[in-house]
């Protein structure tokens, strides 16, 4: 659900990077904050537990210029990864406007995927969004990694509905804008289409 | 998409206003208004050292995470928490399952007296909140007359480095 305010003229919208546990969510938002300019970001915030593993939430504001006179902002979430957390991850989600599904490209981390995309569909069903009609892109990251699978077979299993997918190496910022552009993009294109 | 949440130029005039009043008849040290979903919509008081953008997103947090215990205990909501620290004490409350109320005060306040004033701001906010909600019902929250006109363009225009 975007924020549009006119009073202040600022259009305010949600992206969450969604994925199984260690596949990089939290550095992707940290390589965008490393490389913003000081004047277009505010602060990173990571709730994470002490071995820095993310406990409820990571959070970027960005602002990414003016559209027709209007300040677009993006705020930025990262969901916790690990399985138990489940009920963070459908609180996160709740007002979302767009998702990045950050896959971990690494064979042994196949069922991982999966189970976490099942549950992305599933939790956004439970607060009435539908991930097939919402702006959505598919990372498949740690692509330097030795043991990961073809980007064709990651692509069959992770996104059959074929929505804009990047390969990435987040620790290197491979892919990454690429990303957050085009899940910004098509939110932003979602708003031009009165959504 | 679930829709999106508009805010006019009116009913914000009149937030702000239900703010600066309730900042200064509380005593507070600072009032914030934000968007459940974690959007700044007011600020009064001593704001200047404040990261309000910060604390947006983590009181926004804190109430879901307080709504979502609530759900697991069956209760339906817990309205309001007080938060004490040293120096500066936090209010916050549910404004007609919409927004969230922070209060900030210190040792000129009390919590006696902010919760009494956050009642009667509470009770504005909840109305202006139902005539925004229901002036974008009316139509008056539609995008496309104001993002119809984006072009393609524009939004790349946006990403270019």
């Amino acid at each position: 659900m975007s924020f549009i305010n006119y009073s202040s003229r600022e259009i305010n919208c949600k992206i969450v990077y969604y994925g199984p546990g260690l596949c990089g969510k939290t550095t992707n938002l940290q390589y965008i904050y490393n490389k913003t300019n000081p004047e277009a970001k505010g602060k990173m915030i990571s709730l994470a537990t002490e071995t820095e593993r993310t406990l409820f939430f990571d959070f970027l504001p960005l602002s990414l210029g003016e559209i027709r006179g209007f300040k677009t902002r993006f705020h930025l979430y990262t969901v916790p990864g690990q399985v138990f957390y489940d009920a963070s991850r459908k609180l996160i989600l709740k007002g979302v406007d767009g998702v990045c599904f950050v896959a971990d490209s690494q064979i042994a981390r196949t069922e991982a995927n999966i189970e976490s995309l099942e549950n992305l569909r599933t939790n956004l069903e439970e607060q009435g969004y539908n991930l097939d009609k919402l702006p959505y892109v598919v990372q498949y990251n740690k692509r330097d990694l030795p043991d990961v699978a073809p980007v064709a077979e990651l692509r069959e299993l992770l996104n059959p509905t074929k929505v804009p997918d990047y390969e990435a190496v987040a620790t290197t910022g491979v892919g990454v804008f690429d990303t957050l552009k085009a899940v910004a993009k098509l939110v932003l294109t979602e708003l031009k289409r009165g959504g | 998409m679930n829709g999106n949440f508009v805010m006019f130029e009116e009913e914000q005039r009149q937030i702000q206003s239900t703010c600066d009043r309730l900042a200064k008849d509380a005593n507070a040290l600072a009032v914030l208004v934000i968007d459940k979903n974690g959007q700044e919509i007011a600020r009064s008081g001593q704001t200047e050292h404040l990261d309000v953008t910060s604390l947006s997103s983590l009181f926004a947090g804190n109430v879901a995470a307080t709504g979502g215990i609530a759900k697991l205990l069956a209760e339906k909501e817990f309205a309001g928490q007080f938060h004490e620290g040293e120096k500066t004490n936090v209010h916050i409350s549910l404004v007609a399952q919409r927004a969230i109320l922070v209060v900030l005060f210190d040792g000129h306040s009390s919590l006696g007296l902010v919760r009494l004033r956050v009642r009667k701001a509470s009770d504005e906010l909840g109305r202006i909140f139902e005539a925004v909600i229901t002036k974008m019902n009316k139509g008056g929250g539609g995008t496309p007359g104001l993002f119809g006109e984006i072009t393609d363009d524009d939004i790349d225009n946006l990403f270019n480095e």
